[in-house]
């Protein structure tokens, strides 16, 4: 018992030091060498596009409708037959059939995150005559807008085609 | 298309995998390699341990359980002094004492279940050097226990099983500092974090919002997270986070890692014990079991959301999206949390709450079946070979025999390690779980209502009794209650199996070898696999159909209603 507290000990503080202060601080080096802009939250003079940014107006492109706080993500945790979740979603359908879109599912449903910084392609293109409307660009130009800036499956197959709504809205914003 | 070249990436991955990292297992844990040696012999000489001396399995235990206990302590210690302590940019304070207990329970038997929000409550401090770390040590521990197993199949009249100290420091410092640094780099190239630098403000001029970033040393722990089978977020989103799971790539990445090492081990168990065919009955009952559960998890997310639908949005051609990110879509999503679900993992990269009923069935099942298809590192091999154990006593009774595995005799007593091993967890989850709904403190916890509530509770205790650390988070299980009845269940889940375990290595390793006769009934055929997987269904089957049929099932069949 005595041997090993003493052992247990010794070996806790040695992991401490390589597993809690030695791996980290030397991944941290080599990160910050090599993808400083990565490691540092992937941050542009709008924010960083890994994040969710709330977008109101029909002159923006709309991202999901999530909190969007960074401090405290999460998703809404409602459950399939849940009334609440149903509640919220029929309030966000009525919302955007108002702005003249027609909803889309990643459009009406808030994400694992909470902080989801991508709509799918399908859901840019449905914003087009709401964007079309309240900024007079037309609707043509905003369609070559969103197809540039879709990113498609990684390598071909991984996850899904998505567009990053900030650097659409930064886009629409070099078109205004 | 997308899922069916993901599943030929992830099958040459574990071939790969299975045949080299499997390899490189047995000479790490038979001291044939040590290019780390002028690390590990300055540590034995402080440790004043002699790697060549074994313990038996009593000294093995014992060491096992007071370094355990020592994590706990120095753990819990380091979360209620966070406040006082360095690296802790946010000037967060210290944790509560029943949060800093559950939590280190949780770390340091491999659950990985979160009371608390990551970014917002640890500090860079905790984050790294107590929860990281024991996302190390309780990975090589579990490794440990199953390779020490091995040992007493493999070996013959022996009254030791190796050594703790060795196998554990071993198994940090060969395969998982290694595999974890690379894999890191990776995470951060994709755009995860990996900073000291604090939350940063940002404004944005074109929508006038102003946000707080919250920022950490995410990638390194992202990689050991999923490597170790382990599961904590840094954040509380966890694998839905961007900043730790940013693109596809890292999706599947995690997915790689986290079926690693059980893979690999069950051709390091075919080595050892002289018959890689024996290693490979395992692993194909693991892979079948896997596939049929990753297969209607998939196959449900990407039906409609009911809630949805009767919201007016009746036509979702994307799949179940509540709670799920765009970027991984239904199909990646669902893929991930299978595998995360039964590997003992349990991150998560979308809602586990908000998945379809089957779906939600698929994860809950995928523990209840004990952790087996892979399982943990280490614990997913040593749980299935407790249920081999059974399936062969099994074959002994159906055929008159006294049953052998691997050339030992299976008596009384290996069958009784077995059986207690076996039964602990469902135990667990039942009797806790019949206390949550029955008393106040216990129902106040779901945030939905219905059967989705009973579900979250069910959940909670089957994830930790499973040291799995998932959740149907909709809980609120930051309560008095939750938080001790919880480290009991986890507790239970990893000491409580794993001494059994280790006293059948010592039984096993002291036996003598039987040859095998034309009578001996083989645990290298179809035959014998289609038996392990019967015993692992009926046993999870009739332990927990009542508790599914209440929550998941009626839910399922509870067309138009909402709750």
């Amino acid at each position: 018992m005595g041997i090993h507290l003493r052992r247990a000990v010794i070996l806790t503080v040695f992991f401490f030091l390589l597993c809690g202060l030695a791996y980290p601080l030397a991944e941290t080096a080599l990160a910050q060498g090599i993808f400083a802009h990565q490691a540092n939250g992937s941050l542009g003079p709008d924010g960083s596009t890994l994040i969710g940014q709330t977008w109101a107006g029909p002159q923006w492109f709309h991202g999901r409708p999530d909190p969007n706080n960074p401090m405290a993500t999460g998703g809404s945790n409602l459950g399939p037959r849940s009334k609440t979740l149903e509640r919220h979603v029929a309030a966000r359908i009525k919302a955007l059939r108002q702005l003249g879109v027609r909803p889309t599912s990643d459009l009406v449903t808030s994400s694992g995150s909470g902080v989801d910084p991508d709509i799918s392609p399908r859901s840019a293109y449905v914003q087009i005559p709401m964007v079309a409307r309240a900024t007079g660009i037309s609707q043509q130009r905003l369609r070559r807008l969103v197809a540039s800036q879709v990113h498609p499956e990684q390598l071909g197959f991984l996850g899904a085609a998505y567009v990053n709504v900030l650097e659409l809205n930064q886009a629409l914003a070099r078109l205004k | 298309m997308g899922l069916l070249w993901t599943l030929v990436v992830l099958v040459v991955a574990m071939a790969i995998s299975w045949r080299f990292l499997g390899s490189y297992l047995v000479a790490v844990y038979d001291g044939k390699t040590s290019w780390l040696g002028f690390i590990e012999r300055p540590l034995y000489r402080i440790l004043r341990v002699d790697p060549k001396v074994e313990q038996s399995w009593q000294r093995y235990g014992g060491a096992l359980i007071v370094f355990s206990g020592v994590a706990i302590l120095v753990t819990y210690g380091m979360l209620r002094l966070q406040g006082s302590l360095p690296l802790n940019p946010q000037h967060l304070p210290g944790v509560t004492p029943a949060l800093s207990f559950n939590t280190a329970v949780s770390f340091v038997t491999n659950t990985n279940w979160q009371n608390y929000a990551g970014g917002s409550t640890m500090s860079y401090l905790s984050q790294m050097g107590a929860l990281a770390v024991q996302n190390f040590v309780s990975a090589a521990v579990g490794i440990a226990v199953a390779v020490a197993l091995i040992r007493g199949f493999a070996r013959k009249g022996s009254s030791t099983i190796g050594n703790f100290w060795v196998d554990t420091t071993r198994g940090v410092l060969y395969v998982l500092i290694p595999i974890a640094f690379l894999a890191g780099l990776v995470f951060v190239a994709q755009g995860a974090l990996q900073t000291l630098g604090g939350p940063v403000h940002i404004h944005d001029a074109l929508n006038g919002m102003s946000q707080t970033i919250p920022r950490g040393p995410v990638a390194s722990q992202e990689a050991i997270k999923q490597l170790g089978t382990n599961g904590g977020g840094y954040f509380n989103a966890n694998g839905a986070d961007p900043f730790e799971n940013p693109t596809g790539l890292t999706n599947l990445l995690s997915i790689v890692l986290l079926l690693a090492i059980p893979v690999a081990l069950t051709y390091t168990f075919g080595k050892m014990v002289g018959s890689v065919r024996q290693g490979v009955a395992v692993l194909a009952a693991m892979t079948i079991i896997f596939g049929t559960w990753v297969g209607f998890t998939v196959a449900a997310e990407h039906g409609p959301n009911p809630a949805v639908a009767a919201a007016g949005l009746v036509h979702q051609p994307t799949g179940n999206m509540e709670g799920k990110e765009t970027r991984f879509g239904d199909t990646s999503s669902a893929l991930y949390n299978a595998a995360s679900t039964q590997t003992s993992t349990g991150s998560v990269d979308s809602s586990a709450d908000s998945y379809t009923p089957i779906g939600g069935f698929g994860m809950l099942s995928g523990m209840m079946l004990g952790e087996i298809s892979p399982g943990g590192v280490g614990s997913g091999l040593y749980t299935i070979l407790l249920f081999a154990i059974m399936a062969v006593f099994l074959g002994g009774l159906m055929v008159g025999r006294t049953p052998e595995y691997l050339g030992k005799k299976i008596q009384s007593k290996e069958v009784k390690l077995a059986a207690l091993g076996v039964l602990v967890m469902p135990i667990t989850v039942l009797v806790l779980t019949a206390i949550a709904v029955a008393i106040p403190a216990g129902r106040a916890g779901p945030l939905n209502k219905g059967p989705q509530g009973f579900s979250e509770i069910l959940y909670a205790f089957t994830s930790q009794a499973n040291n799995n650390g998932s959740a149907f988070a909709g809980l609120n299980a930051n309560t008095a209650f939750y938080n001790i009845t919880g480290s009991i269940a986890m507790l239970l889940g990893r000491f409580a199996i794993i001494v059994p375990v280790l006293a059948l290595a010592g039984t096993l390793g002291s036996k003598s070898l039987v040859p095998t006769s034309t009578g001996t009934f083989r645990t290298d055929t179809p035959l014998f696999v289609g038996l392990l997987i019967g015993v692992i269904l009926i046993v999870g089957g009739l332990t927990f159909f009542p508790g599914i049929a209440l929550g998941p099932i009626v839910e399922q069949l509870s067309h138009g209603k909402l709750f």
